[in-house]
């Protein structure tokens, strides 16, 4: 995957592409995608009375960073537990690459290629860095119990997957760190070493929860340069993000939800100048940064507070 | 104030059979608790499953000594299996919850009196042991037959410096001894090997190691499974040690017991196990050798301490003595501070 990827000479970058193939698309839900890695079609998934994911289609391009964005509550997560296996929706289908993907384990949607992070970031933290790195690698020969007993059989694999996991420390200026403790890193380095150890299990699709929450500015740009160096690297990246600045930075699509639905997709461009947008999720955060701002902050004001008497 | 016999006494059973029970058994809730974080607090059933295993194959059903053996062992396997499959997908305190009640269905069942031509009721089961008494008499005339002479013997005995063992307790501690290494090894090599970190993995977080494509529950059931195994051979050499087996040894406090052991080691530690289990019977019998010995030579008057209270006391000590370890050294004897003082999220 990355291994044979030759960094850009005359070729055009992988961001120019995906941007070249999103662009020109109408920017409403449900858009359909030139070549689309994940297929979503009529995902629902309620918690009692409430809906907490309702997503009639949805397409996200290979190759490209989406951003998911939306006000807390939106079943942004949801959406993510239930794509990757770690919640049972309640109805729908979705495909990555061709296969169907639903009702299959997290471990399974995983050894497919579509790999998470965690919005609260789970470093294994009485495992050194490097083990956790280990850990990471697919198919690995030892880790059945009877082969793992005897260390010839997968002594060979294990130096292979610690060059890797070397050379990701290096790349993600963890490698300082290799023989400490996950548990003695700092926020912003677990986020980090989360990422690099989703990037050991080889994965197609990355599925990054918050990547940024709780990350200082300095690491924050160091962390947003790794992700759109995955980009590069062919791999396609879906993200949860609030920061409007981090999304507008370095996202190709922004794909917005509200009360469990999707009811705006575009380029970030497209997106921060959608009304809808507006009065939905940015109005009520929304910084000086973005046009009409005046307008957005008073209507949006009402409904996020509505929003919030209807949770309770 | 007999000291030597104090120390003696207690030095020898500190070494002896009595000692590998616990080892096994807490090198079994080592896999399971201290490498995977599963919290069986039912670690007395899988023990009373190689015991019984034993006494009924031989009593009750007749079969000879090794298919006894293996149908414990087989039923240590159907336990984890039953207890696994049933909680390992819910959240860690249900395992918890249903081990400490299976342990004492599991118990109530042996004692019960309905079942009494079976299991023997509360007496237990006894008459199963020759065969293993006699491997050991082979190995005694065959040490003799090569001039090497050995207490491996009706009536033999050892007696070296404070040691005094008797040739049946002596032949049990060979095999339990040798049974704690060959465990103690394959630990070992499990744990690390790229399997056991996945274990450890799971113990840290779970989600995450699904996140990366690790089939928890599988290797939750796979722990399970081994310590529960490791937990039937303790049980299996409680039966050939004592010659008999009663439902009361399986109590709930045996299982606390372990983890006494595993708090005084240290947790996930390849030797913490033996090692804790060692101190554990030493500071056990000489407490109660000691105390006895105070109260029968008069030094505390019988007001004071008398013989028959002897017994709660040790364990009021013993307790003591563990909530000190736990605020002093939490690790435990063979534990990292720096990994034990770690903020776990």
């Amino acid at each position: 995957m990355s291994a044979d990827h030759t960094p850009g000479t005359a070729a055009p970058s992988r961001m120019e592409e995906a941007r070249r193939a999103l662009s020109g698309l109408a920017p409403e839900p449900g858009v359909p995608k030139p070549d689309p890695i994940l297929v979503i079609d009529n995902v629902v998934r309620r918690f009692g009375g409430l809906t907490a994911v309702n997503v009639a289609h949805l397409e996200i391009q290979r190759g490209s960073i989406t951003a998911v964005i939306g006000p807390n509550g939106a079943g942004k997560t949801t959406l993510f537990n239930v794509l990757t296996g770690f919640d049972t929706a309640d109805a729908g289908t979705w495909t990555y690459n061709g296969h169907r993907l639903d009702g299959l384990r997290a471990h399974h949607v995983a050894r497919m290629g579509m790999v998470r992070t965690f919005q609260l970031t789970k470093a294994l933290s009485r495992l050194r860095v490097i083990e956790n790195m280990r850990l990471g690698a697919p198919r690995q020969v030892g880790e059945n119990f009877l082969m793992g007993l005897i260390p010839a059989l997968w002594r060979k694999q294990e130096e292979e997957i610690t060059e890797r996991a070397d050379a990701l420390l290096a790349r993600f200026r963890l490698d300082r760190m290799r023989d400490e403790f996950a548990g003695e890193l700092s926020g912003g380095q677990r986020k980090l070493l989360e990422m690099a150890r989703a990037l050991m299990a080889e994965p197609q699709l990355l599925m990054l929860d918050e990547p940024t929450a709780g990350v200082n500015p300095a690491l924050k740009q160091s962390l947003l340069g790794h992700i759109r160096q995955l980009r590069e690297d062919g791999l396609t990246v879906v993200f949860v993000e609030h920061d409007m600045d981090v999304v507008h930075d370095i996202s190709d699509w922004v794909v917005v939800m509200g009360e469990g639905a999707v009811v705006a997709e575009g380029t970030p461009e497209e997106v921060m100048a959608n009304p809808r947008v507006i009065d939905a999720y940015l109005g009520a955060h929304h910084d000086s940064a973005l046009p009409a701002a005046g307008d957005g902050a008073a209507s949006g004001n009402g409904t996020a507070s509505q929003g919030e008497g209807s949770e309770r | 104030m007999n000291w030597e016999l104090i120390f003696s006494s207690s030095l020898s059973q500190a070494f002896g059979a009595g000692v590998v029970v616990y080892a096994l058994a807490a090198i079994g809730l080592n896999v399971q608790f201290g490498y995977t974080g599963l919290l069986n607090f039912g670690q007395a059933a899988f023990s009373a499953m190689g015991g019984y295993g034993l006494a009924l194959g031989v009593v009750t059903l007749g079969l000879p000594f090794w298919p006894s053996v293996l149908l414990g062992l087989v039923a240590a396997v159907v336990l984890a299996l039953l207890l696994g499959v049933s909680t390992l997908r819910l959240r860690a305190d249900y395992l918890a919850i249903a081990t400490v009640a299976a342990a004492e269905v599991i118990r109530r069942v042996f004692r019960s009196v309905s079942l009494s031509e079976v299991t023997g009721g509360a007496e237990g089961l006894r008459g199963f042991s020759d065969t293993f008494r006699e491997y050991g008499w082979a190995l005694g005339a065959f040490l003799d037959r090569i001039g090497i002479d050995s207490p491996l013997q009706r009536g033999g005995a050892l007696d070296v410096g404070p040691f005094f063992y008797t040739g049946t307790e002596l032949w049990t501690m060979i095999v339990g001894w040798s049974i704690v290494a060959a465990c103690l090894v394959l630990v070992w090599l499990a744990m690390r090997s790229p399997w056991g970190r996945v274990l450890k993995a799971i113990r840290e977080d779970e989600d995450a190691a699904r996140s990366l494509g690790k089939n928890a529950f599988s290797y939750k059931i796979q722990s399970l499974v081994l310590g529960g195994v490791i937990g039937a051979l303790a049980g299996f050499l409680l039966a050939v040690r004592q010659g008999n087996v009663a439902p009361d040894n399986f109590h709930t406090q045996f299982t606390f017991y372990l983890y006494a052991v595993l708090i005084l080691g240290g947790v996930a530690r390849i030797f913490g196990p033996v090692v804790g289990a060692i101190l554990f019977w030493f500071l056990f019998n000489f407490l109660t050798n000691l105390l006895a010995e105070l109260s029968r030579s008069g030094v505390l008057p019988a007001g004071v301490l008398d013989s028959t209270q002897v017994g709660s006391i040790v364990f009021v000590l013993l307790g003591v003595g563990i909530i000190l370890i736990l605020i002093f050294r939490p690790e435990g004897i063979f534990g990292d501070r720096r990994e034990i003082s770690l903020n776990v999220r």
